[in-house]
């Protein structure tokens, strides 16, 4: 059977403990996990966790009911597919030799990035967007020296009709 | 008014019902069991925590009520941990509660501290460390209904000894309100109607029903629902009751272990109706080959379990009482025709199946498990409570002792746990002290809570333990023996105590029969003495439990005796 990436998003109490209820679920189940991201929302008893996670049909069925299943999650939604936006945030640190330069911020201009830090020898490149982006400017940047990268992995939410 | 965490914490357990605590005290749990002594509530001493969850486990399985205990921090929490995953893998609703070193010391590898909840958050329903006293009523609360309601199963409850022992102003207890924790109950109608057409057209069904029967107290509905419809019925393990196993539709048990036609009429059905089950791989053995012809209805209260492990042609999510409740009056509605006219044929390759192969021993000179089995049948005319270690002695237990009610058979189904069967019985026999409770053990298991025997005799609890003394731990030897070209690796007993001076140092009676002929005296002064009683059964030593279907082969392919 196929494997399917799909993005759950759930609200879940914002407790002690709830997010190893939730990572535990998915190492203990066999379960992969291909980003998380977890944030406090405007309620401050509620969070929201955001995972990613790719498998088949019928196993990607059982880990939502599982999730679900967990006193803790409040509410659980499958994103999967065009009805949410998708962003990621990830700050890359890339090699900056004085011939590579102008390349850099050529590329930075093109996927409307920040330089968020700046050296002799480097820069760090904020840079948002949905997964196509990602891929398109880590692999521009790979070949210039990318020295440490951090990625927040995919929040999503459901589009609000017109 | 001001009261402790302690006291606070005894005003909700009788607020919950609870008469009887399973119990052993340590310093994290001094206070509470200080106000413990002084209300009303039964506590039994047992003498290790692993019993005293079994034995919460069997209490919650006999009475129909939520098992208690309540253990110390650190050891005394990490000896519950095997209790805890049994009564989780079955389903039973049991509420463990233990002392936590205080909370300032919490993170500091303090004396006795152990992360209990970190350790036990796989094996629990769910589970809580209580923060301030002022959460601990709302979260015992919590506790009792998470732990009887939905799909029950054990609930822990951590409690640090400053949060037991702080005084609070207490206004009394509110209703339990979880934003997120919903049950289905009712089952969506159009799937049931779904379901009542495919049994009008059914020419091969048979219903499939699990611990999830007994659990939602569906045996009555289960019968009528059967009878009317004239579907035979076949159960798991944790089934074993739910059925009347003297009614002419009973196929006996499905799988591994099950008879040879209840697990021919899986392979040949056109219709499987599973009732409270979760398709456990002791189950269906290979399951692509599983009720292969069959279309699949399952019914159950876990959407979980629900497509986990067997591809359904009609899901219905809810509880099985009121699912079969609604089913029946479905029926009702539809003419079946001359229901016993349609099942003449199905009914007579069934008949030939059970002829053919049915569960069967020969008796000669030297005592057979089954034997055993079979006069404790007839001598208790089926009406004892039946617990069980693990292993052969289990299966035969499960094959030779037929079960007309709910709530007489426990037996650690999903976790096979060996040392459940003696603290279960205790358990049992606490709910019920007008019942004959049996544990019927192995030789290596009973040697696994032999201790609780101290804990029977102290509160002159009358359980009977059978031993079948095979002198092995036979059911991974009778693996060695098919499987392992008979390499028994670690499997004899080399050594073990005398049953019968055990049971006699405890304060206990004991028999023991090393020739048939001896069984039935054995077992008829056994069961009629009003004490505690060993009957130690010298058995055949390498019987072998069959029907076996070997692992992950169809359950269709059975290796017969
Ligand atoms: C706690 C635990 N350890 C190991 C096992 C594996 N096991 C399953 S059956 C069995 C043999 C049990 O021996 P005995 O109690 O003598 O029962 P018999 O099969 O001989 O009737 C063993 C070791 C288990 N189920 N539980
Ligand atoms: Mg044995």
């Amino acid at each position: 059977m196929t494997e399917e990436k799909h993005i759950f998003s759930m609200l879940v109490d914002n407790q002690p403990g709830v997010l190893s209820r939730v990572v535990g679920l998915f190492s203990g189940r066999g379960f992969n996990i291909e980003s998380l991201c977890v944030a406090e929302t405007m309620e401050p008893l509620v969070s929201r966790i955001t995972i990613v996670t790719k498998a088949n049909r019928p196993v990607i069925e059982q880990i939502e009911k599982q999730l679900n299943k967990l006193i803790n999650v409040i509410k659980i939604r499958d994103l999967t597919g065009p009805k949410s936006v998708k962003r990621e945030m990830a700050l890359i640190c890339v090699q900056a030799r004085a011939d590579h330069k102008a390349e850099i911020l050529r590329i930075v201009d093109i996927f409307r990035c920040k330089i968020v830090d700046a050296g002799m020898k480097h820069y760090i490149i904020e840079v948002t967007g949905d997964e196509g982006k990602m891929k398109a400017i880590l692999n521009l940047l790979k070949p210039i020296g990318i020295k440490k990268i951090a990625r927040t992995g995919i929040m999503s939410l459901f589009r609000e009709p017109n | 008014m001001k009261l402790t965490g302690a006291q606070i914490m005894m005003q909700v357990l009788k607020e919950e019902g609870v008469d009887t605590i399973f119990g052993f005290p340590g310093g994290a749990v001094i206070d509470i069991y200080d106000e413990l002594e002084r209300t009303d509530i039964r506590h039994i001493l047992v003498r290790h925590e692993q019993g005293a969850v079994h034995a919460a486990d069997g209490y919650a399985r006999a009475s129909g009520k939520v098992g208690v205990c309540l253990v110390t921090s650190g050891p005394g929490a990490t000896n519950t941990v095997t209790g805890i995953a049994s009564a989780y893998m079955d389903s039973i609703p049991v509420v463990i509660i233990s002392g936590q070193v205080p909370t300032h010391l919490i993170g500091n590898d303090a004396f006795q501290e152990v992360d209990i909840v970190g350790i036990t958050r796989p094996c629990t329903k769910h589970n809580y460390l209580v923060s301030q006293t002022e959460d601990l009523p709302g979260i015992i609360k919590e506790a009792f209904y998470l732990a009887r309601s939905g799909r029950p199963g054990p609930v822990l409850v951590d409690i640090p000894k400053d949060v037991a022992n702080k005084n609070i102003d207490f206004k009394g207890t509110t209703k339990v309100k979880l934003k997120s924790y919903n049950p289905t109950y009712d089952p969506n109608t159009r799937q049931l109607k779904k379901t009542a057409k495919l049994i009008e057209n059914a020419k091969r069904p048979i219903i499939f029903a699990g611990g999830g029967v007994i659990l939602s107290k569906a045996s009555a509905e289960l019968t009528e629902f059967a009878r009317k419809t004239q579907i035979p019925v076949t159960t798991s393990l944790m089934g074993l009751g739910a059925f009347p196993a003297t009614d002419p539709l009973w196929l006996g048990m499905i799988g591994m272990h099950g008879t040879y036609r209840a697990n021919m009429c899986t392979g040949a059905c056109d219709l499987l109706i599973s009732i409270g089950v979760r398709f456990d791989d002791r189950v269906t053995g290979k399951t692509d080959a599983f009720a292969a012809q069959a279309k699949i209805v399952h019914i159950d209260i876990d959407p979980t379990s629900i497509r986990k492990n067997i591809p359904v042609s009609i899901p219905i999510v809810g509880d099985c009482k009121i699912s079969l409740n609604h089913l029946n009056r479905l029926i009702d509605n539809i003419d079946l025709g001359d229901i016993s006219k349609k099942r003449e044929k199905w009914f007579n390759q069934i008949d030939q199946w059970k002829n053919t192969k049915p569960l069967a021993y020969i008796q000669k000179d030297v005592i057979k498990p089954q034997y055993v089995i079979d006069k404790l049948y007839e001598l208790t005319e089926g009406k004892a409570i039946v617990t069980t270690e693990v292993g052969q002695n289990q299966m035969w237990a499960a094959q030779y002792y037929h079960f007309d009610q709910p709530g007489h058979f426990i037996t650690s189904g999903g976790l096979g746990c060996m040392g459940f069967g003696l603290p279960a019985a205790i358990g049992a026999q606490v709910a019920c002290p007008d019942k004959l409770v049996i544990d019927i053990a192995g030789d290596g298991s009973i040697q696994m809570n032999i201790q609780e025997m101290a804990t029977a005799v102290q509160y002159s609890l009358p359980v009977k333990i059978v031993i079948l003394n095979n002198g092995y731990l036979g059911m991974v030897r009778q693996w060695q023996e098919l499987f392992y070209k008979k390499r028994y690796a670690s499997t004899l007993i080399e050594h073990a105590p005398d049953f019968v001076k055990l049971a006699e140092a405890y304060g206990a009676l004991g028999l023991r029969a090393t020739r048939p002929e001896e069984v039935e005296t054995v077992l008829s002064e056994g069961l009629s003495s009003p004490k505690t009683v060993i009957m130690d059964f010298i058995v055949e030593k390498e019987e072998s439990v069959y029907p076996m279907v070997p692992a992950g082969a169809p359950i269709t392919e059975m290796l017969l005796v």
